[in-house]
């Protein structure tokens, strides 16, 4: 375990080399550098995880590197804790994030800030690590603000187009109501326990607090709050769309593999404090499946593919967010997992079908593309099928579980089950949607492959792992509470395999056969306007938010405060004006006014004596 | 002595260099650069001084010599770990002026740097002084030449600011020398011993309603120089009309001798007005943090926007002083420091752009990414640290004066959180108009190649980046200084 460090460190020295070696070194340098960094980190974690399997599973260990800063009773520390699910989250962040470095190496080649961008992304990397490898909830935040500023970065890294600047701003500012909110969960917790170390929070949680009771409950609302926003789930959801504006591969690793599932490790790592929290962890649940439902709908009615895969990722952490809602602690990192691989397939194919199409992104100008190709059709077809849960995929085995889950739980059960079911019918009609509309139909463009070792061999490695992840163990078992027992009745299985088969079948009526037109709401536009746009939520946040604070910040730009002192001015102005007429060289008026102030005087004096 | 020598150093180096500076404008920059390095020398010998393991003593340094016998004024200067972590900052950011002033002002060389040198001998005495008619009479050494440099050297409207900055500072240390005298006078009549040192002072008891006035007077002056809402407007004015080494004293150093004012004086001096003042203080700290925001949001003056950015930033200082425990009193130091840097950083970013395109207007800008990939990179980090990003020192600072504040009064720390969301709505509105975009039409019109940071702008910046990265990952590199001082004017600000 003593090379743990080295894991965060390796892409961090990466990102060092290439800022301090900007313009003096070459593409290949930058290229060995940007994704060498990365790949020897995920061979540290091989090695890490070897030691970590030898020693026998049921372990963590904590490394304390330096102190970070200690004031009062406050001692915060640099030290990483590694246990099952921290050494799960290493797992798919070097993994897929060295498959998505490689296949980067080659899609941003011909891009003139090549170095830029490999410094950006192995800051992200060395973040994201420090954030799951933190054993304090500061470190972690540091973590967690260090993904958002690259983050944000990356989706401005076109900087030429001032809205690129905007969306990764909007990135940067939605998520920070979130991380806010976040900060003074930190405040309120080190209030009530008087640590902010994670094992010792974990260990006190259950002691300390009363279940159901206030504390615990704002805590965990709080917590709450930051990984809604990380993770792009109402109501703060609004920005990862927009997000999509940064090159594919960002949004491979991060919108889609690793910085948005953040929220659902800091749930799953702080999962003493949600315990404590009952109300809350149903909240999680109904967020997790509005977001599910709601973003399905609007992937639906997508035309930009990226646009399409985004909202699938927020619907599929919606799926996440459920499984911890419900108590499938276990199954919900699972299938963090399963969808890591499957959706960085799906970005990556993406992005090749869209250098192919010389950056076309509207699939309305797609179509019969899998005959030209042939990689890329059947790479989607099985990252569509992973995401629709179609046995044997790794995406069966993760979604089944948490659906299976959420029949167990007692009171709402069943109803929560009944959304799972819907939004797996509602994944299957927008996949295959867009499967369909990309590959199949008549023939519209005639794209060029990008090909050759960068494109096709990280495509194929992730394809194959979606295949069979769905057998691999995580070793989270030790970590987080297994889900409720019990086995659902064999009919709600068939019907949770059967929806997605008649999500598929509808598609393909409506998008192949052009029958059924009807379900496309061709009708009513408005509704479909409403879809399109994402339910509202931004043109609501625009009435409520943005307007009136830059209207305020408008009106107010010169600080009215500062009329106080301009008022003196004008007070010593006036003052000036009328003492300054008493002045005017007239001698009669000097007498009058002598004379009279004399005989005030007097009259005063008399009157004294 | 070594205290003394970084003052005299300071002042006869502003002398001498007013004298050359009739000849040559060159040796008065080299002649400043020289007596900074002396100054620096005596600063480093303190350090040495201190760190020897038998002066562990909680006083650093003692000088004591008798000044006026009739009402008990002493040459009093004292350091504490405090004292020193900000004397540091004032040298070392006193380089960082003296470089960006080297190729800005260029007339009236030796008078500039007389007034420069001795702004920075003002701030050292004022950190030192612990007589407070000394105190008081260094605290108007650094004003009157701050005064000068502005509307000497100013740009546009420089002299509505400067007279403003004068009107507002002059006003408020008056009070201040009122209920300085007052204290001094209660003290007599409690003791019968003339005294203006801060060591009796600190004895003296002020728990009545006469302590409320007269911590007022303080806290009132203090509050100008912070500043804080709601007498803050000369502070927009005097940034954005300074010359750009003017800027960087003004926020990277002056407006911390108000914050130390309120640390070393309020509260030890008055520690019952201070609590029962706190709720008050802590609200309009509160205040000051989001409304200041607001307003630097919707600047497009580069430099007036960093200016509000100063006012929301020193509203955490005020928190975290008013909150008045350990991890709110740490907290402000490391956010005085960390401010000092970063808003330096961002100042010079001002000036360096204001000499490359001849505006400060932000709607005029855009495209600069492309052209000054460095400048950009620079910025994006000063305006990261500016909005508290973890692992930079402004975010150790924020972060733990809001759960100090936080154990005291957690619905001001939850309120002022909320700068946390608009941190980045300003200081990233500066990466979108400046960096972001195509170059503008009218910015490239009349300077055909916009230049890229050269060395000498590069080490400026960069001093200033190890600093903010280095106590973002090492901030026990000055809490361990710091610590015992802090718990020193706690224990004075209990009260009886």
């Amino acid at each position: 375990m003593q090379q743990l460090w080295l894991i965060p460190c390796l892409p961090l020295v990466g990102f060092l080399l290439l800022v301090l070696g900007h313009g003096r070194c070459s593409r290949s340098v930058a290229r060995l550098v940007g994704v060498g960094s990365v790949a020897m980190a995920g061979l540290v974690t091989l090695w890490v995880a070897l030691d970590f399997y030898s020693a026998g599973a049921a372990q963590s260990y904590q490394v304390q590197l330096w102190p970070w800063f200690n004031a009062g009773t406050l001692e915060v520390s640099f030290g990483l804790y590694l246990d099952g699910l921290s050494l799960s989250m290493l797992f798919v962040i070097t993994g897929v994030g060295s498959l998505i470095h490689w296949y980067a190496s080659g899609y941003m080649w011909q891009d003139p800030d090549y170095q830029r961008f490999f410094a950006y992304m192995n800051l992200f990397v060395a973040a994201m690590l420090t954030l799951v490898l933190a054993d304090n909830l500061v470190l972690l935040f540091l973590g967690w603000e260090g993904v958002g500023l690259c983050s944000f970065l990356l989706i401005g890294f076109w900087h030429q187009d001032p809205a690129n600047g905007y969306a990764a701003r909007k990135a940067f500012v939605v998520t920070r109501v979130g991380d806010t909110a976040f900060a003074i969960g930190l405040f309120l917790l080190f209030r009530e326990l008087g640590t902010l170390d994670l094992p010792t929070i974990m260990a006190l949680a259950p002691e300390q607090f009363v279940m159901g009771a206030n504390r615990p409950t704002l805590i965990a609302a709080l917590l709450l709050a930051g990984a809604v926003g990380k993770s792009a789930q109402l109501p703060l959801h609004t920005w990862l769309p927009d997000a999509m504006a940064g090159p594919t591969p960002v949004s491979a690793l991060i919108h889609a593999a690793t910085m948005v599932t953040a929220g659902v490790y800091l749930i799953a790592r702080t999962h003493e404090v949600f315990l404590q929290a009952p109300d809350v962890l149903l909240v999680v649940a109904l967020i997790g499946l509005f977001t599910l439902l709601i973003s399905g709908f609007t992937a639906l009615n997508q035309t930009d593919i990226k646009r399409v895969l985004a909202y699938s990722t927020m619907s599929q952490i919606g799926y996440m967010f459920f499984a911890l809602g419900v108590g499938a602690w276990n199954e919900s990192v699972f299938h963090l997992m399963t969808h890591a691989l499957f959706k960085a397939l799906l970005f990556m194919t993406a992005g090749s079908i869209i250098l192919a199409m010389h950056h076309e992104q509207d699939i309305r100008s797609m179509g019969g593309l899998r005959r030209q190709l042939p990689v890329p059709f059947w790479c989607f077809v099985i990252g569509s099928a992973c995401l629709v849960a179609l046995p044997p995929t790794s995406g069966f085995f993760s979604k089944e579980a948490i659906l299976i889950a959420s029949w167990q739980l007692p009171g709402y059960g069943p109803w929560l089950w009944l959304g799972g079911v819907l939004g797996a019918f509602i994944t299957a009609m927008y996949s295959f949607r867009l499967l369909f509309m990309v590959f199949f139909g008549p023939q519209k463009a005639h794209p060029h492959e990008p090909k050759g070792w960068q494109f096709h061999p990280p495509l194929m490695i992730l394809g194959a792992l979606s295949l069979v992840a769905g057998w691999f163990v995580l070793p989270t078992a030790t970590v987080l509470p297994a889900s409720p027992a019990g086995h659902p009745p064999t009919w709600t299985i068939v019907v949770a395999i059967a929806m997605p088969l008649l999500g598929i079948g509808i598609a393909y009526k409506v998008y192949v056969r052009h029958q059924w037109q009807g379900l496309r709401f061709v009708q009513w536009q408005k509704l479909r306007q409403f879809l399109f746009q994402g339910w509202g939520f931004d043109g609501m946040y625009k009435r409520l938010l943005l307007t009136p604070f830059t209207t305020l910040a408008q009106v107010n730009r010169n600080d009215m405060i500062d009329g106080l002192p301009k008022l003196l001015i004008q007070l010593s102005r006036f003052l000036h004006g009328l003492f300054s007429q008493l002045q005017n060289g007239q001698l009669r008026f000097y007498i009058a006014t002598l004379a009279s102030a004399a005989i005030i005087v007097l009259a005063l004096a008399l009157k004294v004596l | 002595m070594q205290l003394l020598g970084i003052i005299i150093s300071l002042l006869g180096g502003g002398v001498l260099a007013l004298i050359v500076g009739r000849q040559s404008a060159a040796a008065s920059r080299w002649l400043s650069l020289v007596s900074l390095a002396v100054a620096s020398v005596f600063y480093a010998s303190l350090w040495f001084d201190t760190t020897d393991p038998q002066a562990t003593s909680l006083w650093l340094l003692h000088m004591d010599w008798p000044w006026i016998a009739r009402f008990g004024i002493h040459l009093l200067l004292v350091t504490d770990g405090l004292s020193l972590v900000l004397i540091g900052l004032t040298l070392v950011l006193g380089y960082v002026a003296l470089l960006s002033a080297w190729h800005e002002i260029n007339h009236r060389c030796g008078l500039f740097y007389l007034n420069f040198l001795f702004t920075l001998a003002g701030v050292v005495g004022v950190f030192s002084a612990l007589d407070l008619f000394l105190f008081f009479v260094f605290w108007e050494v650094m004003l009157v030449p701050m005064f000068l440099i502005i509307a000497i050297w100013g740009h546009e409207g420089r002299r509505y600011a400067a007279t403003k900055f004068f009107i507002y500072t002059q006003a408020s240390s008056l009070l201040m020398l009122a209920a300085m005298v007052g204290l001094v006078l209660l003290n007599l009549q409690q003791t019968e011993v003339w005294s203006f040192s801060w060591f009796t002072l600190t004895q003296t008891d002020t728990s009545g309603s006469l302590g409320m006035w007269l911590m007022l007077g303080f806290y009132l002056a203090f509050l100008v120089k912070l500043p804080g809402l709601p007498v803050h407007n000369w502070l927009p004015d005097a940034h954005t009309q300074a010359p750009t080494p003017g800027s960087i004293l003004l926020a990277g150093i002056l407006l911390k001798t108000g914050a130390y004012g309120l640390l070393r004086f309020v509260w030890p001096l008055f520690p019952d007005a201070a609590s029962s003042f706190a709720p008050m203080a802590m609200g309009l700290g509160v205040f000051s943090v989001l409304y200041a925001a607001k307003l630097a949001f919707a600047q497009n003056d580069l430099k007036r926007l960093i200016a509000y950015t100063s006012i929301s930033h020193m509203g955490f200082v005020s928190l975290g002083i008013f909150a008045w425990n350990h991890l709110g009193l740490q907290g402000t130091v490391m956010q005085m420091v960390g401010h000092g840097l970063s808003s330096a950083g961002l100042f010079a970013i001002a000036g360096l752009l204001q000499q490359r395109l001849h505006t400060r207007d932000l709607d005029k800008m855009g495209g600069l990414w492309g052209q000054m990939p460095k400048l950009a990179a620079l910025s994006m980090l000063f305006a990261v640290a500016a909005l508290g990003l973890p692992g930079l020192a402004n975010f150790i600072g924020e972060f733990m004066v809001l759960v100090g504040v936080f154990q005291v009064a957690p619905w001001a720390a939850s309120m002022a959180a909320l700068g946390m969301i608009l941190a980045p709505v300003y200081a990233l509105i500066i990466m979108q108009k400046g960096f972001f975009g195509t170059a503008a039409s009218t910015q490239t019109a009349g300077t055909s190649n916009v230049l890229d940071l050269n060395t000498s702008e590069l080490l400026m910046l960069g001093v200033l980046v190890v600093g903010l990265v280095l106590l973002g990952f090492w901030p026990n590199l000055i809490f361990t200084i710091t610590v015992a001082p802090v718990e020193y004017l706690m224990h004075l600000g209990k009260g009886g």
